[in-house]
């Protein structure tokens, strides 16, 4: 790092001064079988380099093989961002030198991607926001490697490091956007929500599992500066291990304030990657850009050009999944949310969690309470994102079914959720291990009333006399009695039926 | 989006048939790309050999003269939608993965301090 | 045993199919040749004794138990060591795979196996395919059986040397810009470079995919076409294999017929800068074919003198890529810098490249680096695969004029070890008349046409549409019967080789 200036420019300041510009490159790692150009297992897991042939480990003499259902994959994707899908396109060598990297250059796609020129429409607070959407194109994985004897694991200080090839030449489908310019107090959240609905999207489409934090979807965030008013851009600086859809908005906004920070003190902006960290929401410095690998593309001489006909594509076409914007109206229709639950459902990342938990019994009210409440409270808490969370939609969906059914009320419920959180179990067998269903034993619940009036005199003298409110003091006593395991209202019934 | 190779001055240099000559800078920066480590010996040795090659193979361009319809041919097939399914195919053992690995440990290709970034 | 080491490969498969001798004594039989003068030749970098009488005595036991086996089972053959081979050593003629065994069979390996060709050991080769005398392989050049102190061309000169010097009835080859063609020249062997795609690719170490092919290198235009038969066709592993059947090639060696056959004959592939005695073998074949029914017409294909240039711009562009593997870091040489404690993998794999690669393979890496380099791409790469076009162009407007294109395959006969090792671009002039059919990917036969005034052999070549490679075999064996019936008998190498 070569500037002097180490304060950051609180976010709403920068944007008094300048414009953010930003540019999203996104990663999707396809679920196909096997990877991109040989018949490998494309399983995540597993013991190190099992999931390797001479073609992924780039023995000399191998040849790829293109995996036909990841060129379907990557055509609906292009669909789904509404982009034109090549007449005739080629693979490409990308060459440079990495341990990760078996061949030392990538097959990938360069100046003939298959597909081109889309957009994608997101919403943030009630506003629509266009993303144009400059390619999508097909590539492969590299290897994992692991860095032993430094500090942290990282490669940074490390005496030597590991190659696992088990991930190499597992097909990756790059979709980059032309530059985002909306207003500025909005970008970090735009570029977040476009993430965001890009997972929606390809799991939609069923071609990926999507998950930041699995790295089956990963999100580089290019980010410069335009002092206002002028027409020129500013340098810009990538960040890389974004590994949330939190961290995209956050890796923005701090961005926004570091460059404004820079420019602010007459400094220049280095063009470079910076790596993202989680735990302090900052980023540092990682390579220079300006080195600018001369990555020496040419057509890749090993496969033959793809040219899907436009049959085939139309095809496609009609297996894509209804595009998100009328999708959301659709559900909101059907679920009868309000405009600003809707709102907060997608903001938070929901909409597809709540979707699925009600496709699996749950009422749609109760499915967002679920997730927009409870569930999003703890994991702000750990610090991850809802999908992250150890329960399903399904478990979800289960346990407002024991609420309806009367099993628990809602605060045992919470109760339960946490049994299944902590790995206790489905919400059935966490309730029976834990002793949570509410007591339906009339007279154990009987018992219970009486000796809290026995226990509180008073207030049972208050509700003889008609003042009914105070039976909340005596439900709360036979509650704590019942150790929360009794319907509140049944108790209430019963209390006032005794000192009427 | 990387820039591309086309429209660049020093193609234009050659296609006007004056290449510049290669320098020991060029062969040191070239070796660079290619990750080869020359002796001082051979860096000397490679310029002034390669812009002979380079100033016999130059002339290429100048076959194209007046002639602005021809299309690059990267195959001499005209194959195309070549695929394979999405079906496993047997994988190499571990074993014979790594048997010829200069060096492993816990099953992994062992390597020396990466200096790049990831 | 000289009976058995004068007989061609079809004539050997008559004696294995009548009993006459089993594929055991007959591979032992060419092991002792490889023992008593492969020291003087150094065709071979590995001879895996053990593993080929295993493979003969399984083809005999299978012959005896009466299952139906290929026309050549039992014959052993020789592979060029740029071929992936289970369980024999693949260097491709390099210290950088010095003692590097392949965990995979190339498709062609497997295909020779499956077929009953006991395989007798890798051949020497130019350094990574890359040359045309075999004086860059790392292991030390091959000697021409024709005479000991030249070349036998490259860069398939051992498997080339091996056949001509009788220590293998059989061989296979590889052809990037006249790998197989040239040393069949230069030996008087029969070297073929089938159509692009006509041959699995996968497995066999690349130098330039888009010009690499495998194929023959035989005594006869039988024998390359029964071998041709074996090998070739559609293989799923290798993206750019034609998937057709392979051209009847045997038939079209057993026809030999070319009464009306339209030959034509090349302007820019001969004339100056080819010796004259290689001219006058040339133009003596051409009238023997006239002869026998054949019509000769000259045609001429401009864009064939800039050739050379486009391939020398195209291969090592390729090559500086699929040479990039080579880093240390999963097989292979691995070095460390000298007076550097604790080297980073970067300068592991700097310091491998440099001692592990040899002068001209850095050459062509260093040239194809900067042909493809920022700035430089359409004024080098870009324009040659350009003027690729066009050599593909002359090529078809030919085939219209013509059934099959001629000219002399090389510009010289053999020449002594060191003589063109000064100049580069001295020894990249021996493949003019081979280079543009590799990168129109057309096939092409270089078949024995005779001995020079230095009394050194001559090769003929034949040039056929792609996929047509029927029509080589086919003319070629015409005109090997014709020259045979003029000499008398095949040309063999003088004395030692008997």
């Amino acid at each position: 790092m070569t500037t002097t200036a180490t304060d950051l420019v609180p976010f709403d300041e920068a944007l008094e001064r300048y414009d953010p510009v930003m540019g999203l490159e996104v990663h999707v790692e396809l679920n196909t079988a096997t990877k991109m150009f040989c018949g490998c297992p494309a399983t995540f897991g597993g013991a190190p380099n099992t999931n390797v042939c001479p073609v992924c480990l780039g023995l000399p003499g191998a040849l790829p093989v293109v995996n036909g259902k990841a060129v379907e994959s990557a055509i609906r994707i292009g669909l789904a961002l509404n982009c034109e899908i090549a007449e005739w396109c080629r693979f490409a060598r990308k060459n440079y030198f990495y341990p990760d990297m078996p061949k030392n250059f990538q097959t990938s796609q360069y100046d003939e991607p298959i597909a081109f020129n889309g957009w994608t429409e997101v919403e943030v607070d009630g506003e629509t926001y266009r993303i144009e959407i400059e390619r999508a194109h097909m590539e492969e994985d590299t290897g994992k490697s692991s860095h032993v004897g430094g500090a942290t694991g990282r490669i940074h200080g490390a005496d030597y490091s590991l190659l696992d090839y088990n991930r190499a030449g597992i097909p990756l489908i790059e979709i980059v956007t032309r530059t985002i310019e909306v207003p500025g107090e909005k970008a970090p959240a735009v570029a977040r929500a476009y993430v965001q609905q890009l997972r929606d999207l390809v799991l939609a489409l069923g071609v990926s599992d999507a998950r930041m934090d699995q790295g089956s979807l990963r999100c580089d965030v290019n980010l410069s500066l335009k002092p206002k008013g002028a027409t020129a851009y500013g340098t810009r600086s990538e960040t890389k291990n974004v590994n949330s859809f939190r961290s995209v908005e956050r890796a923005a906004r701090y961005e926004i304030g570091r460059h404004a920070a820079i420019l602010d003190a007459g400094e220049k902006v280095v063009q470079e990657t910076r790596h993202f960290h989680e735990d302090t929401g900052t980023t540092s410095s990682g390579r220079e850009k300006s080195d600018a690998e001369d990555y020496r593309y040419f057509p890749e001489p090993d496969l033959a050009p793809v040219s899907p006909s436009r049959m085939w594509v139309e095809e496609l076409r009609g297996t894509l999944p209804e595009p998100p914007p009328q999708r959301r109206r659709r559900l909101q229709a059907e679920w009868g949310f309000s405009d600003l639950e809707m709102r907060d459902t997608v903001g938070a990342g929901a909409l597809e969690l709540v979707a699925q938990t009600v496709s699996a019994g749950a009422a749609p009210q109760a499915a967002r309470k679920w997730w927009l409440s409870e569930l999003a409270r703890r994991a702000n808490e750990q610090g991850v994102e809802l999908v992250e969370l150890p329960i399903t939609p399904e478990q979800v969906a289960q346990i407002q079914g024991l609420v309806d059914a009367g099993t628990v009320n809602d605060k045992l419920a919470r109760q339960v959720f946490d049994g299944v959180l902590a790995g206790e179990g489905s919400p059935a067998e966490v309730v029976e291990a834990r002793g949570l269903a509410v007591v339906s034993d009339e007279g154990a619940l009987s018992e219970a009333v009486d000796r809290a009036i026995e226990a509180n005199p008073d207030v049972a003298q208050k509700i003889r006399d008609g003042k009914v409110a105070a039976a909340g003091a005596l439900i709360g006593a036979v509650m704590k009695d019942m150790r929360g395991q009794a319907d509140a209202g049944r108790v209430r019934e019963l209390i006032l039926g005794k000192l009427s | 989006m990387p820039d591309s190779p086309h429209d660049d001055p020093r193609s234009a240099a050659v296609a006007a048939g004056t290449p510049q000559a290669i320098t020991r800078d060029d062969v040191a920066h070239l070796a660079g790309l290619a990750r080869i480590a020359l002796s001082d010996a051979e860096l000397d040795r490679l310029g002034p050999e390669l812009s002979k090659i380079v100033e016999a193979v130059a002339t290429v361009s100048q076959a194209l003269e007046g002639r602005e319809d021809v299309e690059p041919m990267s195959h001499p097939t005209p194959l195309r939608n070549v695929f394979r399914d999405d079906d496993v195919r047997p994988t190499l053992t571990p074993e014979d993965a790594l048997a010829m690995a200069p060096a492993a440990e816990d099953q992994r290709f062992l390597v020396p301090k990466i200096l790049g970034e990831e | 045993m000289t009976d058995l080491i004068s007989l061609n490969a079809a004539g050997l498969a008559d004696e294995l199919a009548s009993g006459g001798t089993s594929s055991a004594e007959l591979t032992r039989a060419y092991l002792d040749r490889i023992e008593a003068y492969d020291t003087t030749l150094h065709a071979f970098l590995h001879v895996d004794a053990e593993g080929a009488l295993a493979a003969a005595h399984e083809v005999d036991r299978k012959r005896a138990g009466g299952e139906e086996l290929s026309p050549l089972a039992g014959v052993p053959i020789a592979v060029k060591d740029l071929f992936c081979t289970v369980g024999q050593p693949t260097t491709c003629g390099s210290r950088i795979l010095e003692g590097w065994v392949p965990p995979y069979d190339a498709t062609v390996v497997s295909r020779l196996r499956r077929a009953g060709l006991p395989i007798l050991g890798k051949t020497n080769l130019d350094e990574f395919a890359m040359g045309s005398s075999t004086e860059h392989s790392a292991y030390g050049p091959s000697r021409n059986p024709w005479d000991t102190e030249r070349t036998p061309g490259g860069s398939g000169g051992g498997s080339a040397a091996a056949v001509a010097g009788r220590l293998a009835p059989l061989a296979i080859g590889t052809d990037t810009g006249g790998s197989i063609r040239q040393p069949g020249a230069l030996t008087a062997t029969v070297g073929v470079k089938p159509t692009y795609g006509g041959v699995s690719r996968y497995g066999i170490v690349a130098l330039a995919s888009s010009l690499d092919q495998a194929g023959p290198v035989t005594r006869t235009v039988l024998d390359a076409a029964l071998l041709h038969e074996v090998i070739g066709g559609h293989d799923p592993m290798d993206s750019t294999s034609i998937d057709a059947p392979v051209p009847p090639v045997v038939e079209a060696a057993r026809r030999g017929d070319v009464s009306g056959l339209r030959i034509g004959v090349v302007k820019e592939l001969g004339g100056e800068g080819f010796q004259s005695g290689v001219q006058a073998r040339f133009e003596e074949a051409v009238e023997l074919l006239v002869g026998a029914g054949a019509k000769v017409v000259e045609v001429s294909c401009p864009s064939f003198v800039k050739a050379l240039a486009t391939y020398y711009l195209v291969l090592p562009s390729e090559v500086s890529s699929n040479l990039a593997r080579f880093d240390a870091m999963r097989y292979g040489l691995r070095v460390a810098p000298e007076d550097v404690d604790d080297p980073s993998a970067e300068q592991v794999m700097a310091a491998s490249r440099d001692a592990g690669f040899g002068d001209e393979v850095k050459r062509r890496i260093i040239l194809g680096t900067y042909a493809l380099s920022s700035g430089y791409y359409d004024a080098y790469y870009g324009s040659a695969q350009k003027v690729r076009a066009l050599v593909a162009r002359d090529f078809e407007a030919a085939f219209e004029q013509a059934d099959v294109l001629v000219s002399p395959t090389a510009p010289t006969t053999a020449f002594k070890m060191g003589e063109k090792l000064d100049d580069p671009l001295q020894m990249y002039l021996q493949d003019v008349a081979t280079i543009p059919g590799n990168l129109a990917g057309v096939p092409g036969i270089s078949v024995p046409a005779g001995l020079a005034e230095d009394g050194l052999p001559v090769g003929f070549q034949l040039l056929a549409p792609l996929q047509a490679d029927d029509r080589l075999y086919n003319a070629g064996a015409a005109l090997e019967r014709l020259l045979l019936e003029k000499w008398g008998g095949p040309l063999t190498p003088p004395e030692v080789m008997a």
